[in-house]
Parts: C-alpha cells; structure tokens; sequence
C-alpha cells in the first residue's frame, strides 16, 4: 500500500500544527464559533448531540496493521474504547474533546494518517472498491488512481469553499462495489479497444434529499488528462454551482439543471483550456505510485483446499469470503453487525484484533467497507480456520455479510445533531427478530438513514428506511427497490410510515411475501423488479 | 419554560443553564423567561458554553423534561449505549426519551 | 474602504477604487474593477491590458467563487495586482495567495503573526498553479 514520502509527511505535520493553533485561536477566543466551524469541519471535527466528534480518513479505505493499531490505541485513550466506521470507509470517534483534537492527529500523523477534508464544502475523502487489487474482475488495482486523486485533492487552492460538499468514487471493474454512480463524480477506470488506460466520468449522483444517479459525461478521458479533467469538472461547479439554497447546492443540482449535455459542453471547454495549464502529474508519478499497490509476495502453489468439518466455520466461509484472484488465498469480510449489535462499532480491544490478523494472516493490509465491515483483503486459505477462531473469539465472526442482518446504518438520534429519528435501535430489532433466518432469506441489502441526508444509503437499499419527525415522535418510512452497483436503482416509498415496532413487522411482512413469491434462484430484489410495487404493498399495509 | 443547553467549549459535554452556571444535569435548569437572548450572548462571548440555544420544556414530578427528543437524548446520553449515559444504573432510563 | 494590509507587488498602488464590471465596459479609461461573486471573469479578459488593479470581493468568506475568478485572470496573462478584499481570513490567505492574489485588504485587519505563520505554513504544495511554485510531482521527478 502507499508509503508517504517527505513531502507527503510534512504535509499532515504541517496540518497538526496548523490545526493546532486554530484550537489555539478558538480557546483564546481571537476566534469566533462561527469562524472556526468551518476550519475544524475541514479537519472532521463536528460538534454531535453530545460531543465533539472526530472522522478521521481512511484513503480508499486501505489501512495498514500499523494504523488500524493506533485507531484502536486512539479509541482506548482519548474516546470511550470504542470507534464506528462510517460508509464513506473512514472511522469516526464519538466523545472527543477539542483540547485533545491536535494530540490526536498528531498521533495520526505518526502513522501517516489524518483527518483533512473529512468534512466541510470541499473534496471529501476518495473512496474505492474494497477488494481493490484482490478482485478477479477488475481491469486495473483502483487504488493508485485513487491516491493521485488524493494528492490533488488535499488542500486545493481553488475548491476548498465550495457550495457544498464533493465526494468522488474510483472503480476499476463493472461490478460496483463502491456505489460509484451515487457520488458527485465516479471515476470507472476502463480499457479501451486499443488496450489503453482511461476514466469514465460519471458526475452529479448523490443520495441525500433528492437523491439522483449520475450520468456518464465522458467514457474515456485519457489517463495522463484525468486530473485536468476533473479540475474542469470542479471549476463549472465551484463557480456556478447554486450558493443560495443548501439543499440545490450540490453539484447533481447544478447538472440537472443545466442539463447533462451543457453542463458536459461547459467542462470540455473547461478542460480545452486546463489542458494549456500544465496542471496533470506526469504519468512518471502515477508509476511511482503504483509501485506502491504491487500485488504481495503471494506463496505460488499455496493448497487451494478448506477444511469444511466444522460448520460454523463452513457457513462463515460461505457467507463472508469472497474467491481471490490468486490460487490458494481468499478475500475476508469481517462483519461488523453482531445481532443486537452497533452496525459499524468495534471496541479498541477489537481493532487492535483485526490488526494483529492482518498483520499476521492478510500481508499487513485491512480495507474499510462501505457497508461498514472490514476486509482482509489477502488470506491463504491455510490460514482460514485459525484466522477465523480468533474472531470468534472475539465477537467478530457473525456469518451475515450481504443478508438481512448485515445493516448499513447512521448514527441516528442517539448520536447526530441532524438526524429526526434514531436508526440503531431500528437495525437492532430487525437483526433480532430474523435472527436463524437470514439464510433462508439470503442476499438482502438493508439500509437505514435517520433524517433525510441518507448517510446510511436507504435509497440504495433493496430495503430502506427512512427516520423522519412527526410531530415531535419518531416514525420510519419504508422504501424497496433501491440498489448501487452496476444496475443502480432506487428506493421507491411505500406508503405511510410507521412507528418503531411497526418498521420491524412491515420490514417482515415485505419478506414473508417474497420468500411466498420468489421464483428459482431469486433474491429480494430481483422477485421486487419482476413483480413491482403493487403486491408488496399490498402485502405491507393488507 | 424556556431554559438553555449548550456543549462545553474545551470537552463538548453537553450542559444546561441552572441560572448561575452550567451543569451536566437537565434537572438542574432553569426557566430563563425572556431573557434567552442575553445569557447566550454573555456566556458565549465569555467562551463558558459553545453552540447553546433555547428550548422549550415542561417540569412534572422527574423534573425537568425537554420539549423535544433531541433534547431528552442530548440530557440522557446515547439509547443504545446505556452503560455511557447519566444513568448507567437505571435500566428505564432509555423510555424517558421516548 | 478596507485598507490593504499585505501587498507582494513593487509597483505603485492604483489609488482608484475598482469600478463595476459592467461600468468598466463603458469606463474605457478605468483602470481598476471590483469583481463580485457572480460576475464571470472572463468578461474582462478582452481588457487585461488596461487594468492594473482587480478587487475580488468575498462578501462572506465561504463563497469561494473568488478563487476560480483569480485563477482565470492569472492563467490568461493577467499580470496587474489582485486584491481580495471582504470577509477575508487568515485561514484563507494562503490558499488565496495560491490561486494568484497578491495584496489582501480584509474588513477586519488580521493578527500579522497569525498571518506571517498562515502565508508560510506548507512548505511544499500538491498542486500547480499560477502562482509559480514548483507541484510536489514536479520535485518528486525533477
């Protein structure tokens, strides 16, 4: 995985201390709230419901033995043991005190980490696929793309006050795994017909309050033109993007209503004249990166056999681990969504656990999930049953990734000032009561936001729920349909809300009717597309 | 009543005006009347509380009871985390909120 | 009017204040413009040879068309001072400076040490731009 350099070093050292006097500056109160909400958003700092919290940035969610250490270390000592992955494959931190905020990321910094751009009107952190360089699928390993997009992204001069926030997505294969087209640019890394390297632009997606899939604007934009081209991108946006409304400020707006063809026509002749700037890396520095994201020492001839006889281990073999492109190895999904559990929390005690793994079994290497879980992205299939021991023992070996227990859910009203309604209570009772029957009911995607900003993706899920305030008590819409990846749809409401028990047995009886319905081979999804709205919902509300 | 919560500047922990300081504890706040206006701006200008605002909120016989959820969650403490509340031993304490 | 408080220029300052973009079509002797948020800087590209003094204005500090407006002025040649003026910060001076402003009159003036230690906290920076100072790309190839 990438190594900083000294300049990439100086960089987040210059950053703790700059960030450091900003505290400073606020305590002494040389600073207003209002100056400073700005200067500490742009390094994750939120103030919550009851605390400060802190989301620090996992780069295309790759993170080293090293690293996923000290942010177990950073839970243990300046939060309560405990931290929470987010679906933008970063970690936040939910009781934090602004005095400790510059020690943090200078802890952070030690490990060649930070907190830069996880919040505010500017280029949030990249995200990417992550079985980035183990997928048997993909064209190219992402990562090293994703890593040029970082450099130019950090500290931008021109786009760190924009009308809102910018989060952008790099794939490299034509399965989805990052929800690409739901971000304000995704970035498919494809190969031409001469079997040469470019990027599709795919730009103005995003979930949130009008949530809106993003068309393709350029197919293939010539990988030694990527960066200039998305400086062209952001150049449109941050000079006509709408600044009068926060909620038309994003860029899926801006595209909309222009429309896809001249907002397209607008950054071409952005791009026409960034071309004469001299802004793109040469493709020297994107070798130079990419020697970083060089495939492991993989053991040639390593035993391509699992022994099967135990069969808890079996069923979490077939339900959390996905086939390697190398013989032999295998990519782990750990889940992190026990049943009853926190989707997303892990104690400091369990970070440093999986980090210990990886360091031992998955070549130094974890990658963060959008669905908040983690992978170890390179296990030999020797070490399987040993490796899998240990997170059993550890409260880390729930066998549900993809089914109906595996829940992405936001933080909710027990943690976030924005929210309406509180989410995790909502994930705890549905992974209780189909608790033994998520194999019966198999892949079923199941998101839960709680208020309309849709950190938690219930557009995109087959299931979705959304908090809303009604009237001062918490209700939850239903939504199915939703889906990211290649064929990504979204959710469409069912009908009234329903309060928090009433969730739970709508969300049964959606299931009752499809496992009722469903033809050979069918998911939840699939028996919804082919059957529509109607009987669901008749199903739901009888 | 009208009574005032805010975050502490240096540790963020939520507090409440009890008509002198700020306290950890809702039962301890105070109906300011009409004078929400001038408190927030003397105690955030002097830097004792960040991001404060008024709220609504009844007082019956468990004391003093926010008007909104948002705000009974702030004086509790996370519902799913009940170990890190305010009131770890009290096994209710989450229905309060509701 | 705000005074300047940093300039990185020799010359003389222009005395006069900035003129409207749409008087300064008419005004065929002025020799400074006041560009606010909405106005598109490449409308006074036909003109860089007559001006010598731009004033971005930043109303408030988070609407950051300014900084595209810089930029274009600079990449077509424009070599006059650029001023920002308005809601302007300490913690945005230096990525102002990157995208080509040369003198900062802000509404209220800045703490000099705060601004001294903000135009020379990153020693290295990312990207190019106009400003002159070399990617960190460029240096890791050099």
């Amino acid at each position: 995985m990438y190594q900083y350099d000294t300049y990439d070093q100086a960089m987040v050292d210059a950053r703790v201390e700059e960030f450091r006097d900003q505290v400073r500056r606020r305590l002494a109160g040389h600073i207003t709230e209002d100056q400073f909400k700005p200067l500490r958003l742009m390094n994750g700092l939120y103030l919550q419901l009851h605390a400060y919290m802190l989301r620090v940035a996992v780069p295309y969610g790759t993170l080293s033995g090293a690293q996923m250490r000290m942010l177990g270390d950073i839970a243990d000592k300046y939060d309560r043991g405990y931290g929470h992955f987010t679906t933008r494959q970063n970690i936040q931190y939910n009781w934090i005190k602004l005095e400790d905020a510059p020690d943090i990321l200078a802890d952070l910094a030690s490990v060649e980490m930070h907190a830069i751009q996880t919040s505010g009107n500017c280029i949030r952190n990249t995200t990417s696929d992550q079985y980035a360089g183990a997928a048997a699928d993909e064209v190219v390993d992402p990562r090293p793309y994703a890593e040029l997009i970082r450099q130019w992204s950090t500290f931008h001069p021109e786009f760190s006050f924009l009308p809102r926030k910018f989060k952008m997505a790099v794939i490299a294969s034509d399965t989805d795994r990052a929800a690409m087209r739901l971000h304000d640019i995704g970035i498919q890394i494809v190969r031409n017909a001469a079997g040469e390297i470019g990027a599709a632009f795919y730009v103005g997606g995003g979930m949130g309050r009008t949530p809106m899939i993003a068309p393709c604007i350029n197919a293939f934009v010539p990988i030694d033109q990527m960066i200039t081209y998305a400086e062209a991108c952001l150049r449109v946006y941050n000079r006509h993007g709408r600044r009068d409304n926060k909620y038309k400020a994003r860029i899926k707006i801006l595209v909309h209503e222009l429309g896809k063809d001249e907002y397209t026509r607008q950054v071409e002749a952005e791009f026409a004249h960034l071309l004469t700037q001299n802004i793109e890396p040469p493709l020297a520095e994107l070798e130079r990166i990419k020697g970083f994201f060089a495939d492991p020492a993989f053991e040639v001839g390593a035993p391509d056999v699992l022994d099967r006889s135990d069969p808890d281990f079996a069923l979490w073999v077939d339900n959390n681990c996905l086939p390697h492109k190398q013989p032999g190895y295998i990519a782990v999904t750990i889940s992190l969504k026990p049943v009853g559990g926190i989707p997303g929390d892990a104690t400091g005690e369990q970070i440093r656990v999986m980090a210990d793994l990886a360091t031992r079994y998955s070549f130094d290497e974890l990658r963060v999930t959008h669905a908040q879980n983690i992978v170890l992205p390179h296990v030999r299939k020797a070490d399987l049953y040993a490796l899998w021991q240990v997170l059993d023992a550890n409260g880390l070996s729930t066998p549900n990734l993809d089914q109906i227990g595996d829940i992405i859910a936001c933080p909710g009203l027990d943690y976030c000032s924005l929210a309406n309604a509180r989410s995790i209570p909502i994930a705890q009772k549905i992974s209780q009561r189909f608790q033994g029957r998520e194999q019966e009911i198999g892949e079923l995607k199941l998101k839960i936001s709680g208020c309309i900003n849709a950190c938690g993706h219930h557009h995109a899920g087959h299931i979705g729920i959304l908090g809303v305030d009604r009237k001062g008590t918490e209700n939850y819409q239903l939504l199915l349909g939703g889906c990211e990846g290649a064929d990504t749809s979204l959710g469409q409401i069912t009908g009234p809300g329903f309060d928090e028990d009433g969730i739970v047995d709508a969300v049964q009886r959606a299931t009752d009717f499809y496992l009722s319905n469903k033809q050979d081979g069918e998911r939840f999804l699939d028996t919804y597309r082919r059957l529509g709205m109607a009987p669901f919902k008749e199903a739901i509300y009888g | 009543m009208k009574i005032l919560t805010g975050n502490d500047l240096k540790t963020g922990a939520v507090t409440w005006w009890d008509g002198v300081q700020w306290s950890l504890h809702v039962e301890d706040a105070v109906d300011v009347g009409d004078h929400a206006e001038t408190i927030l701006a003397r105690e955030s200008a002097a830097r004792r509380v960040n991001a404060a605002y008024a709220i609504d909120a009844t007082r019956d016989e468990q004391g003093v009871r926010p008007a909104h959820i948002k705000e009974r969650i702030r004086a509790l403490g996370p519902t799913v985390r009940p170990d890190l509340t305010l009131k770890p031993a009290d096994p209710d304490a989450g229905n309060w909120v509701i | 009017m705000a005074e300047v408080q940093f300039r990185f220029r020799d010359d003389e300052p222009v005395a006069d204040p900035g003129v409207t973009v749409d008087a300064f079509g008419e005004q065929t002797n002025a020799a400074a413009v006041r560009l606010e948020p909405g106005d598109d800087a490449r409308d006074l590209l036909p003109h860089l040879d007559r001006i010598r003094l731009v004033e971005v204005n930043f109303p408030v500090f988070g609407d950051g068309r300014g900084y595209s407006s810089a930029r274009i002025l600079r990449e077509a040649g424009y070599t006059g001072e650029l001023r920002a003026v308005g809601d302007v910060l300490v913690d945005q001076i230096a990525f102002m400076r990157r995208c080509g402003f040369d003198a900062f009159a802000p509404d209220v003036a800045l703490d000099p040490a705060d601004a001294e230690a903000a135009f020379g906290r990153y020693a290295d920076v990312y990207q190019p731009t106009t400003d002159g100072r070399a990617p960190i790309w460029a240096k890791r190839h050099g």
